[in-house]
């Protein structure tokens, strides 16, 4: 049986869709990565990204074309994150319940609003066609090599798009005057204000490039990783992007490995559940024993740290 | 109309918060260009709420201000920067992860392209470090730098955002003395270069040493301004220290026992690295009020933490009738008979949602009295609480109101009345009544006064001189952690003596504040 699964992890299909499965978490990941660091705590992931991956599917069914699909996915993922800053910036509500909001009104009001415009319930299976699914590249060069061509060539557009983030989000917040004062807001706001930063205008900037992201990673799903959209489509993935967030350390690097992490466990989930005496429901649960296990580590590494800079005070 | 002798002109100020309190009252501000000016006045005598409208932060009721002779309208922090005022604040307003040169330019950072021009940053900060003469280093972040550097990067941000006037907001409170001595060279160099200081203290040395010049302020209003060279250390500290209303308060003499507060050679030096308790000894007798007279922050707030468990102290003890009660948990303390009044009544002293009587009775819930098996015996706590309201005289609809929404001097008849009902051995009162109104304060004082005749200790800390010399039966003056003076009786002091004590002119001899270990 080992062996077994053993083989199959060593198989370049196997890495490849660890790379696949990565991608949506780390779109969302990185939105709560640029969240957090201008000190709003977005958790409406999970709910935008499910009304993203219907708008994704919707656009791109209406104009027959997937990049104006993701393209709209985008627009409204930019505005839903703004709804919420709206809520928790101007109006002063709490913003974990905004974000609570956000998730619970994606649940009922995307079945809904698919209703409304197409009269289908609950997916949108009859309405894609291959033509408008995100298309997959074929990395010229990379292609013909074996192994590593088979691993990384002929994925989507949007999975490429998603680790050139990394170095992108990066860039954006240690390179640029932007990122300096998203870092400074989320650091200490009086500091920043008191050199006549915008507290509240850095952070609706902040919420609108994490709009962006699950845009993205809605589309993503929707339009290429189920080929559909349905109401079980994003299952937990922005609650998993905060937790590979957290591990993260809120850095886009270190993030992008957690998210990797992640990935393999669901890959790994996914191949192994076939394989007989293998009990299928702990393989199941494995993606979140690994979540509790790294937020564990996390939560250890953070008091450390914490210790370390009390004892430098005194 | 303006005078190009001064930079700053402020004419009349008014400052009348939304709940009534005037912090400033017709004050006049004069600065002139290029002068070290200093700002003294006690706590709570109305310097910061004076600067904070310098600055913008808030906005005077009546008055003007004038700036360089013109008239401005100093709505926000940036406005004030605009006029060239900048300020260091007490506390830093810095992003401790970022390094030097990016909290340097941090709101007006040089591009190129899209990019932070990071270089140029560091350019810069190396370029006003040197022609100021402050040294720090660019590219250390702030959370690795020590704390006089930070304030050398707040000083060269306000001066690299064209600040021509600066507002130092008790700069040496958190500077060792080589880091002060620093700091007053780099001042004198920034004032020979056209700069002008506003330099908020009240420490008396440190003003004769680097001033030109100084305005003193108490109670909200200005006590005028003289020439640093032309007035003596006894005048500024009459001037600061002081009674406008002379209070009595009717007492018999105090016939004090035993020991029940025993403190001895307590020490703690806080997260700045500053000796807040400095071998602290002192004993309170059953029978007596003793007070604790001094300038804000020179340790009485340690003190109260240490006898309460909120803090641990470094070396030292601490008995209540023979016990130790270092480490002992609150409610073991309050077992032996302590009670407590605290200095911030809605964070230590009530819950502000709960309603009067919940607040009333959160020390003495488990009491066999007001409890019938699993369940309170509510009649009983009902009881309580309406007597307790009566004997203390607390207005309010019932027992069932919200304690937060009641006045302060409201608030704090609740607090005393569950403090001194619980038959108290040692009552610790923390500024028991600050910010409240004359009916409350009465009220609260006589209870002192008729608790300890009673035969209970008293331990009275106040801020508030006329409180702290006509209640105390025996006074002791804090000064840097220490105590500077003891009077074994407070009817022959006067304001001028204890001025002196405070402001750390004069200090008695070892054996004379020995005494108030009473061995």
């Amino acid at each position: 049986m080992f062996e077994q699964i053993i083989t199959m992890v060593f198989q370049t299909d196997f890495a490849f869709s660890i790379f696949r499965i990565t991608a949506p978490i780390l779109f969302a990941a990185l939105a709560a990565v640029v969240a957090e660091k201008a000190g709003v705590v977005n958790i409406g992931l999970e709910g935008i990204m499910l009304i993203c991956g219907l708008f994704g599917t919707l656009f791109s069914f209406w104009t027959q074309s997937w990049f104006i699909g993701v393209l709209g996915a985008i627009v409204v993922g930019i505005l839903l994150a703004l709804m919420i800053g709206f809520f928790a910036l101007k109006l002063h509500t709490d913003i974990i319940l905004a974000g609570i909001a956000v998730n619970t009104m994606s649940a009922g009001g995307t079945i809904f609003l698919l209703y409304l415009f197409t009269g289908e319930r609950g997916n949108t299976a009859s309405l894609t066609s291959s033509n408008i699914l995100i298309p997959t590249i074929k990395i010229p060069g990379l292609h013909q090599i074996p192994i590593l061509g088979d691993i990384f060539s002929g994925h989507a557009v949007l999975t490429y798009v998603a680790f050139l983030l990394v170095f992108l989000i990066w860039v954006l917040l240690y390179k640029t005057s932007i990122g300096l004062q998203i870092r400074a807001v989320g650091e200490n706001a009086h500091a920043a204000e008191s050199v006549g930063v915008s507290v509240i205008k850095i952070q609706y900037i902040a919420l609108a490039i994490s709009g962006i992201l699950c845009g993205m990673g809605g589309a993503f799903m929707s339009m290429y990783y189920s080929q559909s959209w349905n109401t079980g489509l994003v299952a937990g993935r922005g609650f998993i992007a905060l937790a590979a967030q957290a591990m993260g350390r809120g850095e886009p690097v270190g993030t992008m490995f957690s998210s990797l992490l992640f990935g393999f466990a669901q890959a790994l989930r996914t191949k192994v559940s076939g394989v007989q005496g293998v009990s299928s429901n702990l393989i199941s649960a494995m993606p979140y024993l690994v979540t509790i296990i790294g937020l564990v580590l996390y939560a250890a590494s953070t008091m450390k740290k914490v210790k370390k800079i009390k004892n430098k005070d005194k | 109309m303006g005078n190009n002798e001064y930079v700053v002109q402020m004419q009349g100020i008014t400052k009348v918060y939304p709940n009534g309190v005037a912090a400033n009252q017709g004050v006049d501000f004069h600065v002139k260009r290029g002068e070290i000016h200093a700002l003294m006045g006690e706590n709570g005598a109305g310097k910061s709420t004076l600067m904070k409208m310098l600055f913008g932060l808030e906005q005077p009721t009546e008055g003007e201000i004038i700036v360089n002779g013109e008239v401005v309208s100093l709505t926000s922090p940036t406005v004030a920067i605009s006029k060239g005022i900048g300020m260091v604040h007490q506390h830093f307003m810095l992003v401790p992860s970022l390094t030097v040169a990016e909290n340097m330019v941090l709101g007006m950072e040089p591009k190129k392209g899209v990019f932070i021009d990071y270089k140029k940053a560091v350019q810069i900060t190396e370029e006003y470090a040197k022609k100021y003469n402050l040294h720090v280093d660019p590219n250390a972040k702030i959370i690795d730098i020590p704390v006089g550097m930070k304030q050398k990067v707040e000083i060269l941000k306000a001066l690299v955002r064209g600040a021509k006037i600066l507002i130092l907001d008790e700069p040496t409170a958190v500077l060792t003395t080589q880091e002060t001595a620093e700091l007053f060279k780099e001042l004198v160099s920034l004032k020979e270069q056209g700069y002008t200081i506003i330099f908020i203290s009240h420490k008396l040395k440190e003003i004769k040493q680097i001033t030109d010049r100084l305005t003193i302020m108490r109670g909200g209003k200005s006590m005028g301004v003289y020439e640093t060279a032309g007035i003596t250390e006894q005048d500024i500290s009459r001037l600061m220290v002081g009674r406008d209303v002379i209070l009595t308060v009717e007492k018999e003499k105090a016939q004090p026992t035993d020991v029940v507060l025993k403190v001895r050679d307590l020490e703690y030096t806080d997260s700045w690295n500053r000796k807040m308790l400095d071998k602290l000894s002192f004993s309170v007798r059953k029978g007596e009020i003793l007070g604790i007279a001094g300038v804000e922050g020179n340790g009485q707030r340690e003190l109260v933490e240490m006898l309460f468990h909120l803090n641990t102290p470094d070396a030292g003890s601490v008995t209540v009738n023979g016990k130790n009660i270092l480490g002992m948990p609150q409610r073991k303390i309050r077992e032996l008979g302590v009670s407590l009044i605290p200095e911030d009544r809605m964070v230590y002293g009530i819950a502000a949602s709960g309603t009067i009587e919940e607040n009333m009775i959160s020390d003495r819930f488990d009491k066999k009295k007001f409890n019938k098996g699993m369940l309170f015996n509510m009649n009983a706590i009902h009881k309580e609480s309406n007597e307790l309201i009566a004997d203390y005289k607390v207005l309010c609809k019932s027992y069932k109101q919200e304690i937060g929404m009641l006045s302060g001097g409201n608030i704090q008849k609740v607090v005393v009345a569950r403090e001194f009902s619980s038959d108290p051995k040692l009552i610790i009162a923390d500024q028991p009544t600050r910010g409240i109104d004359v009916g409350a304060t009465e009220f609260i004082r006589k209870k002192l006064v008729e608790l300890s005749r009673e035969g209970a200790a008293v331990l009275l800390v106040s801020a508030d001189l006329n409180e702290v010399m006509e209640l105390s039966d025996s006074l002791v003056v804090f000064y840097n952690g220490n105590i500077a003076a003891y009077f074994e009786d407070t009817s022959v002091l006067n304001d001028e003596i204890m001025g002196e004590y405070m402001l750390g002119l004069k200090r008695q001899s070892d054996e004379e504040i020995r005494r108030v270990c009473h061995e």
